[in-house]
């Protein structure tokens, strides 16, 4: 395993031994969590790679492409795979428990106060323009998404895209069956098509 | 399917066979988990819906876990707990195998091409997440311009995007969104 032993990037050959016990992953992983308003991404990188070099910033490169083009929440996928590199299983569990325990208690709590406050009206009138500014977040990552297609002209990405955007968000269609034609096809063209290049 | 008798059963099948189809991650599921939430088993109304997607920006921790408050509003504790283990334990133990799989075998190619298949359906799936919840939640000129800005704001700037939640949420306390 080159995750446990491995030589430090740029400062010289200094070899360092990382095993954290299973109550360090978790008090690692739910401090990242913890910090993560909007994502925690960014913290699970600046956590493993920056703080603890538990990874490089390649691997985790590479550990997140997985975990992203895998379906399921990406930093759950991500901390699950990381946790086991580290520690097998038990680390898995561990890792996940930390991301997720804390904050969904959390959770929790803002339900049952929401069920409690939640007909009265300041608050109402709070968590809608909370939505209206979260929504706009979500479209400026949909939009940072596309930018790439657009520049390289990828027509056949982009009809995908408007193709799903449409049956799911306008006719409502359930999400199992879209994908269940979708996936396949992009697949396939996307297959040809770099079939064709290559030739 | 009489899933009314047991609201448990019924979220952790709902959320488990979600999951496997949430691609690019859990703001891809929102049309589903509204879907499903909304329109087939009247948990929640559309209000309430965007509420609770509100709140969880406004928490810390992963994006998914507002399938926890879908779960505890539907059948409390017992909910919210399933609800989140369905969501999470089964794609991450087909991550844990597919990268196992991936570290012995050299199908290098195989990866690039699903995820480069998979990137455009994700987009389109996060757009139409952002569109009904904006059927719902914009629907007075200032919320637009709110939406917008944020957009705006998030995409030109490196502004951490609570302090957005938190204008949106003053604006809205000041009664200016309707």
């Amino acid at each position: 395993m080159t995750f446990a032993l491995r030589t430090r990037g740029p400062e010289g050959s200094e070899c360092q031994i990382h095993s954290p016990s299973l109550i360090e992953l978790f008090v690692a992983f739910a401090k990242m969590s913890l910090a993560g308003f909007g994502g925690v991404l960014v913290w699970a990188r600046r956590g493993i790679v920056d703080q603890h070099k538990w990874m490089t910033a390649d691997e985790f490169n590479e550990t997140f492409a997985l975990c992203h083009f895998l379906p399921g929440p990406n930093i759950v996928n991500l901390t699950f795979v990381f946790g086991s590199r580290l520690r097998g299983l038990p680390g898995s569990i561990a890792a996940f428990s930390g991301l997720v325990g804390p904050p969904a208690l959390i959770m929790i709590v803002m339900g049952m106060l929401y069920h409690r406050y939640g007909e009265i009206d300041a608050l109402r009138r709070i968590l809608s323009g909370v939505a209206c500014a979260a929504i706009g977040l979500m479209l400026a990552v949909v939009f940072r998404m596309m930018t790439p297609l657009i520049k390289r002209r990828d027509v056949v990405g982009l009809l995908m895209l408007v193709a799903v955007f449409v049956a799911i968000g306008v006719l409502r269609l359930p999400l199992a069956a879209v994908l269940l034609v979708a996936i396949p096809l992009s697949i396939a063209i996307t297959y040809a098509m770099r079939d064709k290049e290559a030739a | 399917m009489n899933s009314d008798a047991n609201p448990v059963f019924a979220l952790a099948l709902t959320f488990a066979t979600m999951s496997l189809f949430a691609i690019g991650g859990a703001n891809s599921a929102i049309p589903e988990m509204h879907r499903v939430a909304v329109d087939v088993h009247h948990w929640l109304t559309d209000k309430q819906f965007t509420d609770v997607y509100a709140i969880a920006q406004l928490s810390p921790g992963p994006n998914v876990l507002i399938v926890t408050l879908i779960g505890y509003s539907v059948a409390g504790l017992a909910g919210a707990l399933v609800a989140t283990l369905a969501m999470c334990v089964p794609t991450a133990v087909l991550a844990l195998f597919v990268s196992r799989f991936l570290a012995r075998s050299s199908h290098a190619r195989w990866p690039a091409i699903v995820q480069a298949a998979l990137v455009p359906l994700s987009i389109g799936l996060m757009g139409a997440s952002g569109f009904i919840l904006a059927r719902t939640s914009d629907r007075t000129v200032i919320a637009v311009l709110v939406t917008v800005t944020a957009a705006v704001l998030a995409s030109v700037t490196k502004l951490n995007p609570l302090w957005m939640l938190v204008a949106g949420g003053c604006l809205g306390f000041a009664g200016l969104i309707g």
